[in-house]
């Protein structure tokens, strides 16, 4: 039975159609790997095996009855940034304390509509900052791959570490993710697997954790493009609760994946080739360039002038939503209190004990570029940087369809080799600009370096245009052929 | 209209001045608050109206009332602004337990509503006759109220009650036109005429639907001239501001207790710190809350959470077709139709409730007599009781009933108070009571001439003395009177009288 955890998404919905095989048989699978594999790989914070075999017994009935949904039966794991009602739900910051919502965010209100299974919630960093899962309250999650012949344990990436590692060592069919500056795609380049930010605005906010309201995006992480299409495809959809959700209908994206490149162009921005950038990372960038010729896509030379900027208007813009965001957490209504003599000394201690070394430097940051003074040289200045790359995503759009990237600047690395936090920052250099711009990005596992790491290609479309993103990275999966798995050494 | 008197305020050094601008936060008469669903009712028990959002749960998202827009929209149309279609929500920063989101959402730099103008009517007072006089409004904008604070039900704990968190206020800001107390309370109150016409806000200040923030600062005559010819204010004083005050008298006390601090100070040689003060009404005094020093900053930025607020005409122009009569309007039809005075047309249309209640009774007859017996007879009445039109013992188809008595002569003016008196007391329809007491007035003239020749007969020396001085009548009218109980008809008396004394 161990065996239906390796399933796609897409071929697991079609044995659970077929009844091949039950929900309820899928989801022990699932939930005894968990059993066996969690304490080491450390992806889920919280499991919930009876609410999924619950859900999987009603699946199972409304299969026999016939009422099947879109993700009937998959076994799902979710992020900890989604609110999940009467599931403990903390973003893994000790500040939530045991916060168990009563309500559930509209993203997994979709996916459990639609019939999918919850197997748990997964690790990530806390508050979603952070690009390797070690400010997570609960401890980092460990990526599944190892370098060739080494037992030392990587980061799976970062924030939604738990996610990449749980759908990349089989602990999910596919697993919700969040991407504010990188966190999607930069995990899934870590472990071999895709993952995809919508448009911004795709998917409601409604019920997720909110970071930078302005970045955040939700999108799933999966073992192919073509299961990234399917669930992104559950995850989205305009929601009245959200203000800044799109009234856009949701297209048929699973149906894109191997519609080709012919005729296509493709951007490649010159300003991605940065200093000290892996040769392996090179080569691949080359590699994807001539994959996408060979399939009969045009390749043209764009340049985005702005992007040397984008990473420091991102850690203004960033940390100053957050700043605000993380308000909330004052100890009074939920989550941890730490009292004081007075009102402003159990503020401390609960802020002080609530929120971790890298979240206090955010809120450090953005508070201090918000104040009266800094306001226009930082942040305003920044939004004004957030413009100037938008329009050269927006200028270079007029003469391609889509760009083609490297997802990220390095291979998976062990915790602690980035202990500078600027070093971590450099981590989300190519991802930080699609979300400033609120463009949809995608990464594909497409090689493994030379240490026998997973390597990621992005693709950034056009706002709204994920249809291209998919068609991209479809063509980039089947002319990769990228099957490796990690060697299980859990 | 009566030319704007000037203010002084006498202090040793000589003649002060005031200059005030108001912030004034109405309650939207709205169902639903601002971002939330939560009811705006009042009187519930304490965090019974509290949605997700107002407590600022994780992960929730505020989204816009179109009722509190449409208000917002309909108030700066009443305050002739300019409405704006493209305005923002941003997000004031500070930590407050009755603030759960840890920021209050507001408009900073673009309101809903910009630069508007009404004009405040000023009652008699102090032996100054009534006048009006402009006051430029600077913008409206919208925003979250906060929840409420209790701190006086434990010694140690406060208590935290989140009813209130999260509903629409407007904030309406003036500029620094108002120069007298009286004038600042007439500002208010004109405001609360105009919303409560509306129907944007309820105005019960009371409960602290309508409270108003008041910059009080003083200057040396000339001064404000300058600042109005150049707008520089550094011509002016320094300014402090005193916050939420809910009543009219408040007001009043408050800035001539806080005029005459400033004064006191700056006469001693001292300066006058910018900063927020709260009235004391037990003491009549303000006392420092928080100094410029102290004040917090506030962090503002666009809120990400919510889109930039766009409106078109179309959404405006329905708004500007569904007004109601404004006080302005009003007031010009009554001095219009029923030929008042500004000043009395002024008094019946201060309120919308007050101006019906006189149409009504004005409807189909005598204006000027209604006018008189409306607002001098049943207001008077009703003002020095502090009673609210709605307690009127008195309804307007009574006092229609006791005008047509007076104009057909059944009553006079005279006996018209007495039964208006009765009225009062509840003794129920005029009709009825005239009949019960015997109050009808004597027209028949066989009556009147009986009485007539009876004093004329008992006093024959006043009969003959009267032919030389004819202004004399007026005793042998007021025997007749006296003789027929007040009931008989004067004019009757009068010509009956002439022609038997042939005057």
């Amino acid at each position: 039975m161990t065996e239906l955890t390796k399933l796609t998404l897409a071929s697991a919905l079609d044995g659970l159609k077929t009844k091949a095989f039950s929900a309820t048989e899928i989801t022990q699978a699932f939930v005894d790997s968990i059993e066996a594999s969690n304490d080491t790989l450390n992806a889920y914070v919280v499991k919930t095996p009876e609410k999924a075999l619950e859900m999987a017994a009603a699946s199972d009935k409304r299969i026999a009855a016939g009422e099947a949904g879109l993700l009937e039966g998959a076994p799902i794991g979710v992020k900890d940034l989604y609110c999940t009602k009467g599931v403990r739900t903390t973003a893994c910051s000790n500040i939530l304390g045991e916060f168990t919502p009563t309500y559930e965010s509209t993203v997994t209100q979709q996916l459990w509509d639609a019939g999918a299974v919850m197997l748990g919630k997964l690790n990530m960093d806390e508050f979603a900052m952070g690009s390797s899962n070690e400010t997570s309250r609960f401890g980092p999650p460990a990526n599944p791959w190892r370098r060739n012949g080494s037992n030392q344990n990587l980061t799976p990436g970062g924030s939604s570490g738990g996610s990449a590692a749980a759908v990349s060592a089989d602990l999910c069919l596919a697993a919700t993710a969040s991407d504010t500056g990188g966190s999607i795609r930069q995990p899934a380049s870590f472990t071999g697997t895709v993952g995809i930010k919508p448009t911004y605005g795709r998917a409601s906010r409604y019920g997720m954790v909110a970071f930078a309201s302005s970045l955040d995006q939700a999108g799933p992480i999966a073992k192919t493009v073509e299961d990234s299409a399917i669930l992104l495809e559950a995850m989205c959809g305009h929601d009245a609760k959200d203000s800044t959700s799109l009234p856009e209908p949701v297209p048929e994206w699973r149906n894109a994946v191997h519609r080709g490149v012919q005729g296509m162009k493709i951007g490649i921005p010159k300003e991605y080739r940065v200093d000290n950038m892996p040769e392996d990372i090179e080569a691949l960038w080359s590699q994807g360039i001539d994959w996408l010729k060979e399939q009969g896509a045009e390749i043209v030379d764009v340049s985005l002038p702005h992007t040397k900027y984008a990473l420091p208007a991102y850690y203004i813009v960033a940390p100053a939503e957050a700043s605000s965001n993380l308000a909330r957490y004052d100890g009074m209504r939920y989550g941890t209190r730490v009292s004081g003599d007075n009102l402003i000394s159990t503020y401390e201690g609960t802020r002080s004990e609530g929120f971790g070394a890298e979240v206090q430097r955010r809120l450090m940051i953005g508070t201090y570029v918000l104040s009266s003074g800094y306001y226009d040289a930082y942040y305003l200045r920044a939004q004004k940087v957030r413009k100037k790359i938008l329009n050269d995503f927006v200028e270079a759009f007029g003469s391609c369809d889509a760009l083609l990237t490297p997802t990220c600047p390095s291979a998976a690395f062990a915790y602690g080799e980035k202990a500078d936090p600027v070093q971590m920052y450099l981590n989300d250099i190519f991802t930080v600009t699609a979300n400033l711009a609120g463009l949809p990005g995608i990464s594909v596992p497409a090689a493994l370096d030379k240490q026998g790491l997973p390597l990621g290609l992005q693709v950034i479309g056009k706002a709204l245009d994920e249809t291209t993103c998919f068609r991209v990275a479809g063509a980039l999966e089947e002319a990769a052929g990228f099957v490796a798995k990690p060697e299980k050494w859990w | 209209m009566t030319e704007r008197p000037t203010y002084t305020l006498k202090g040793e050094t000589g003649d002060w001045e005031l200059v005030m601008g108001l912030e004034v936060h109405a309650q939207v008469a709205s169902e639903a608050k601002l971002f939330s669903g939560a009811s705006t009712k009042f009187g519930a028990d304490p965090n019974c109206n509290v949605s997700l959002v107002d407590a600022a749960m994780p992960g929730m998202l505020p989204v816009i009332n179109r009722k509190c827009v449409e208000q917002a929209v309909r108030t700066g149309l009443g305050l002739k602004a300019k409405i704006n279609k493209w305005s923002r929500f941003d997000r004031k920063n500070y930590f407050y337990p009755d603030l759960p989101q840890g920021y209050q959402i507001s408009q900073f730099d673009h309101p809903i509503v910009g630069e508007g103008e009404i004009e405040v009517d000023v009652e008699p007072a102090h032996g100054d006759p009534a006048y009006s006089f402009p006051v430029r409004i600077e913008r409206l904008h919208l925003e979250q109220d906060a929840g409420k604070s209790i701190h006086d039900m434990d010694p140690t704990a406060t208590y935290v009650d989140l009813n209130r968190s999260g509903v629409a206020l407007m904030e309406i800001v003036s500029k620094p036109d108002v120069r007298t107390p009286l004038e600042a309370a007439a500002y208010v109150k004109k405001l609360k005429s105009i919303v409560v016409a509306l129907g944007t806000c309820d105005g019960d200040m009371e409960k602290g639907n309508l409270r108003a923030d008041v910059n009080v600062s003083v200057c040396k005559p000339g001064a404000y001239e300058k600042f109005r010819e150049t707008g520089d204010f550094s011509h002016l004083g320094t300014r402090c501001e005193i916050k939420n005050m809910n009543s009219f008298r408040f007001i009043q006390a408050a800035i001539e207790y806080e005029a005459r601090r400033q004064i006191e100070i700056l006469e001693s040689g001292g300066k006058v710190d910018q900063e927020t003060r709260l009235f004391d009404p037990n003491k009549g005094e303000t006392r420092s809350m928080r100094s410029k020093e102290d004040a917090h900053d506030y962090r503002y930025f666009p809120d990400p959470d919510l889109l930039p607020l766009e409106i078109d005409d179309l959404f405006i122009d329905n708004i500007r077709e569904s007004l109601p009569e404004l006080p302005d309007e009003k007031r010009q039809r009554f001095q219009d139709e029923y030929g008042l005075s500004r000043y009395d047309a002024g008094v019946l249309t201060a309120d919308s409730e007050r101006a019906e209640f006189f149409e009504a009774v004005a409807h189909g007859r005598d204006a000027k007599l209604a006018a008189n017996w409306v607002s001098q007879e049943l207001f008077g009445y009703l003002n020095r009781e502090d009673l609210e039109l709605a307690d009127s013992p008195v309804s307007s188809v009574q006092l229609g009933e006791l005008i047509d008595l007076i104009s057909n002569d059944t009553i006079s003016g005279k006996i018209a108070k007495d039964v208006f008196a009765r009225m009062i007391d509840g003794e129920g329809d005029p009709v009825a009571i005239v009949e019960k007491h015997g109050l009808k007035q004597v027209t028949d003239t066989g009556a009147i001439e009986a009485i007539v020749d009876e004093i004329i007969a008992a006093n024959p020396e006043q009969a003959e003395s009267v032919k030389e001085k004819p202004k004399a009548m007026g005793w042998f009218v007021g025997q007749v009177m006296k003789a027929s109980g007040g009931k008989a008809n004067p004019q009757a008396v009068n010509q009956i009288l002439r022609q038997k004394l042939g005057l």
